[in-house]
């Protein structure tokens, strides 16, 4: 919530801090439009704008995790770390009160910490030292060592002087001391406002373990071989599925009997997320490699099959009258108007296969795959490796960005002509 | 026997509905080779569903079609086409487009190199041979569509509005272009326009048609086009009897359409 109102806060800041320092009068012809408000082409994306965007994602989290790469001053409060001390109060049956004090090392998670040697001090209830790991809570035992213990009908009264009871509570500066229904003490040390690394490690860990893995490997295979895995049954199953759906769309959207028979079929199946066909193909082809090109083939399949019947659905019959008048034969009719005609229709379909594989395949290797990108982050969550999820994510959308923005290139060179005529 | 011979030519389209439109009736033409046939008429009297038979992209329900003395049955090189817009194939550059015609019969750069320069300098995108189809103007865009439709070396072009998507200067010095073209290479043309004076222009014989069903109404013989080759158009247009010709087309025309509205009147 708190990070959310800061989000929302940066947003509406930067606006205005980028508006005065930034000069953000349009340029060129747009300048000269008076009308911008509805005109979608006077709206154009503000650098500026994605650039504190982004930047604004690192801040956060690193704020909140604690990162090192910020500065100090920038940090979210982070949990309480060094030692606490506070004050009880004891009360036995005889009605006698003693006081003690307790001192609690709270170190860093996974570091060994001795517990702090105190002076027990003098009266009857003696001093305690505990250790307690940040962001965890421990039971303070504190009639352990005192002269009158529970026999004696020994029972904490009162914390840094206020008054507990069973059940309640006492805020310090440290943190906060509860009682439990028997009367135990326990202590949570402060929070802060931090994350705690297990749910969200900072993104320096993150950096580090790619680096880690990118040279030492995660579960026997390399990272490039887990991300090769992905790409390789990406790009195996799209094209298979191209080159089967390609010649099916074509025929479909030219012969009557094709559109007839196939279109019952590839309406049925459009609709059917590739995701719930990975138990049937497990079922019938296994979690090796055969079963997952089999997944992203049908996944490609249906969307090519489609997108190239609608290219040739959507060709001007114009253009087909003329080629026949200028003598064309039907193969070079096909040939030189049909499939360029289709092309961006293709493209565009490519496009969006390849975006719906890509996810496809990340989510049958969350169910069963030896290597892969989406083993490694399904295998590092069960042992609570966070940044290695994180990593993987990452990785994923990067690839993902990447790939879309290959075939927009393609796109660009093979279909120039594309929304142009 | 040469030229283009059409004989009671009918043509009927069974609407899904169970009606049926009469779009043309007993059409009878002769054209002989090398004349320039301009066609005007009321929207909706049949003139494309003519030219597209002619073409040889739709079958007449009745009625005999030959060409050079025999039949036409469908679409042939013989019979060039060029559209009012959007024929042009944008994948290709504008001298693959011209030169579409003779490689689809298998001709090497060699065979048909010289002409298709020829042609692109006749309509003067020589510059412009190398640019995408979709960098051209509309009217460029007609002149590649022009080059493209010679370059084949058809017997008959026919022209369906060719020049009804140009600003009206563009239009004037492509209709010049036409004209000059069709002295150059002889050849046969038909031109649907809805345009009089274009009409007027670019028609040795002028054809009016009149709608419901689809006929030929009258048939002029002109001097017009004759006069206009390499000349100044405006000038032809200063002719006297330019002008009344084209008050009696207009006023034809005008008549068929107030027929046209009175008759749906009279049907609600
Ligand atoms: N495919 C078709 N199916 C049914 N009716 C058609 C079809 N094509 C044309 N028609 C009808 O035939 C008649 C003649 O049409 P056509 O397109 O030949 O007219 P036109 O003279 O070219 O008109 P315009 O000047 O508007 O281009 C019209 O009434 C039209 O509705
Ligand atoms: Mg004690």
């Amino acid at each position: 919530m708190i990070i959310f109102l800061i989000y929302i806060a940066i947003f509406v800041g930067s606006f205005f801090l980028v508006r005065l320092i930034v000069d953000q009068t349009a340029k060129g012809y747009s300048a000269r439009k008076t009308v911008t408000f509805g005109d979608e082409s006077a709206v154009t994306s503000n650098r500026t704008a994605s650039v504190v965007s982004i930047l604004t994602i690192f801040l956060l989290w690193g704020a909140f995790t604690g990162s090192s790469l910020l500065p100090r001053f920038l940090h979210a409060p982070g949990p309480f770390e060094g030692v606490a001390t506070m004050t009880y109060t004891a009360e036995a049956d005889d009605g006698s009160r003693d006081e003690a004090t307790i001192t609690v090392l709270v170190h860093p998670v996974g570091e060994d910490a001795e517990v702090p040697e105190v002076d027990p001090g003098d009266g009857w209830a003696k001093n305690d030292a505990y250790t307690i790991g940040a962001w965890r809570s421990g039971l303070m035992r504190v009639d352990r060592n005192d002269e009158k213990g529970r026999d004696q009908g020994h029972q904490v009264v009162a914390v840094n002087g206020e008054p507990i009871v069973p059940g309640g509570e006492v805020l310090t500066e440290f943190g906060r001391v509860g009682m439990s229904q028997k009367g135990t003490l326990n202590f949570e040390p402060a929070k802060g406002w931090q994350m705690e690394p297990i749910w969200l490690p900072p993104p320096e860990a993150v950096v580090q373990r790619l680096g880690e893995i990118a040279s030492d490997g995660y579960r026997d295979s390399t990272l490039w071989e887990h991300l090769g895995y992905s790409l390789f049954r990406v790009v195996v199953g799209f094209v298979a599925g191209a080159l089967v759906g390609i010649p099916l769309g074509y025929a479909m959207g030219l012969s009557a009997w094709f559109r007839g028979w196939f279109d019952p079929i590839v309406e049925f199946m459009r609709p059917v997320p590739p995701l719930a066909l990975i138990p049937l193909v497990i079922i019938w082809a296994g979690i090796g490699e055969t079963g997952k090109i089999i997944l992203l083939f049908l996944a490609a399949l249906w969307i090519m099959a489609i997108a190239a019947r609608s290219g040739v659905s959507g060709v001007n019959i114009t253009k087909v009258h003329a080629a026949y008048s200028l003598g064309a034969s039907k193969w070079q009719i096909m040939r030189h108007v049909i499939v360029p005609n289709s092309l961006p229709e293709i493209f565009t379909g490519a496009r969006v296969a390849m975006g719906v594989c890509w996810g496809t395949v990340v989510a049958a290797e969350l169910v069963a795959a030896e290597q892969g990108a989406g083993m490694m982050i399904m295998v590092a969550s069960k042992f609570q490796l966070t940044d290695i999820v994180l990593m993987g994510i990452i990785l994923i959308g990067v690839i993902g960005f990447g790939i879309d923005m290959l075939m927009r290139k393609a796109e660009r060179v093979l279909v120039p002509w594309k929304g142009r005529s | 026997m040469s030229g283009l011979m059409i004989e009671k030519l009918s043509m009927r389209f069974d609407l899904p509905n169970g009606s049926h439109v009469q779009a043309l009736k007993d059409v009878s033409l002769d054209l002989a080779e090398g004349e320039l046939m301009s066609v005007l008429g009321p929207s909706g009297c049949g003139k494309t569903t003519l030219l597209n038979i002619v073409a040889g992209f739709l079958a007449p329900t009745s009625g005999e079609i030959q060409l050079n003395g025999h039949d036409v049955t469908g679409p042939d090189a013989e019979r060039g086409m060029v559209f009012q817009q959007g024929a042009l194939f944008e994948w290709m550059s504008v001298r693959e487009n011209v030169s579409f015609g003779p490689r689809m019969k298998g001709q090497g750069e060699k065979e048909y190199g010289a002409e298709v320069d020829h042609l692109l300098d006749i309509v003067g995108l020589q510059d412009f041979k190398e640019k995408a189809i979709y960098e051209l103007s509309g009217g460029m865009q007609q002149r590649v569509a022009l080059a493209r439709c010679l370059a084949n070396d058809p017997d008959v072009i026919l022209m369906d509005e060719p020049l009804g998507a140009l600003d009206a200067l563009t239009r004037e010095k492509m209709q010049s272009l036409v004209l000059k073209l069709w002295k150059e290479t002889g050849k046969t043309i038909i031109l649907i326009t809805h345009s009089v004076e274009e009409a007027l222009l670019l028609g040795e014989r002028l054809l009016v048609m009149a709608p419901r069903p689809g006929r030929i109404h009258r048939e002029y013989r002109l001097p017009f086009a004759d006069l206009g080759v390499g000349q100044d158009l405006r000038e032809v247009k200063k002719h006297p009897e330019f002008a009344e010709r084209r008050e009696e087309i207009l006023g034809m025309i005008w008549d068929m359409e107030e027929e046209i509205m009175g008759r749906s009147e009279d049907e609600k």
